[in-house]
């Protein structure tokens, strides 16, 4: 099917969509309210404020890495594909890097939705393959003697890096630590604090 | 890494300054499988196996991959599993609106976004 697509993806999903909605099984109304809060609402913003939090309270971060989805419940922080959040932390021994090798499973709640290099086929190989490579490509230096961990989303589980917090910052207020937390850094490819391109 | 080519109509929405959807339906696409798995009509488990089965069959194709032709895959897979839609008449209807004459009015119960 998908190498010779008998009709255009617009009619296909028109398609499903009249029939749905002939038989009173989609609102669209309700499609729209639904997308507007994925899109706007839920995104990286979300994660950095679970990982600033665990930066500066021990406590916290003890209970993010116990269990991630009830540790960012507590900070108000709850919606879709984050009911298995697995938490792992980056150290100076430690690289953790995320990857969904079979589709995109991501966690949505504290992430947003992947970016496109999330779901390609190159990084959902090679990651797994030769994953200092994949992070060297982003900037992203490991040293020999720091092991590379990739997590592999499966059908439940949704991982967020925690990653380390960036030196020179100890006189920083929570919501500034929060701003030197990207996307990137969560999944694995780049480290907090890093400048994006 | 570089990102995949972005194609497709200007100014679709952002997130993180990163294009997520390249196309009005890839959107409507996302947001009708995710709202018929929160109105109970699946587990999302059925959806995320659908999805991973058109994965693996693109990716078994000589075609450029296509993310959002894999998830519309999915959604009528998942629909047709599930019985809320019949493939002939998916089928039907597809060839129906295809069929369509050229400037057709686009009336048909929603915004185009």
């Amino acid at each position: 099917m998908t190498t010779t697509e008998p009709f255009a993806p617009e009619i296909r999903l028109e398609a499903i969509e009249s029939l749905l909605l002939e038989k009173g099984l989609l609102d669209l109304d309700r499609v729209e309210q639904r997308l507007e809060m994925i899109t706007t609402e839920l995104g990286p913003m979300n994660g950095a404020r679970a990982v600033a939090r665990a930066w500066v309270d021990p406590d916290y971060r003890s209970r993010l890495l116990e269990d991630g989805t009830a540790a960012v419940r507590e900070l108000g922080i709850d919606g879709p594909q984050v009911e298995m959040l697995v938490v792992v932390e980056n150290t100076p021994e430690v690289h953790n890097v995320v990857v969904c090798t079979l589709c995109s499973c991501y966690p949505w709640a504290v992430l947003g939705l992947p970016p496109a290099w999330y779901k390609s086929p190159e990084y959902r190989a090679r990651v797994v393959r030769e994953p200092r490579a994949v992070l060297a490509d982003f900037g992203t230096e490991v040293a020999p003697d720091v092991e590379v961990r990739v997590w592999d989303s499966s059908a439940e589980v949704r991982y967020l890096v925690l990653p380390e917090r960036p030196a020179g910052t100890g006189s920083r207020s929570e919501s500034e630590l929060a701003a030197l937390v990207n996307r990137d850094s969560m999944i694995g490819v780049r480290r907090a604090g890093q400048v994006d391109d | 890494m570089t990102d995949l080519p972005v194609e497709g109509p200007a100014a679709p929405p952002r997130v993180n300054g990163e294009v997520v959807f390249e196309a009005p339906w890839q959107r409507r696409a996302f947001g009708i499988a995710v709202d018929l798995c929160e109105q109970g009509a699946y587990e999302w488990r059925s959806f995320q196996q659908a999805l991973i089965g058109r994965v693996a069959e693109a990716e078994r194709g000589d075609h450029p991959f296509d993310y959002w032709q894999c998830w519309l895959n999915a959604l009528g897979d998942v629909v047709e599993q599930t019985g809320l839609v019949a493939l002939d008449e998916l089928d039907q209807r597809s060839v129906s609106l295809a069929a369509r004459p050229a400037g057709h009015d686009h009336e048909h119960g929603h915004p185009h976004r």
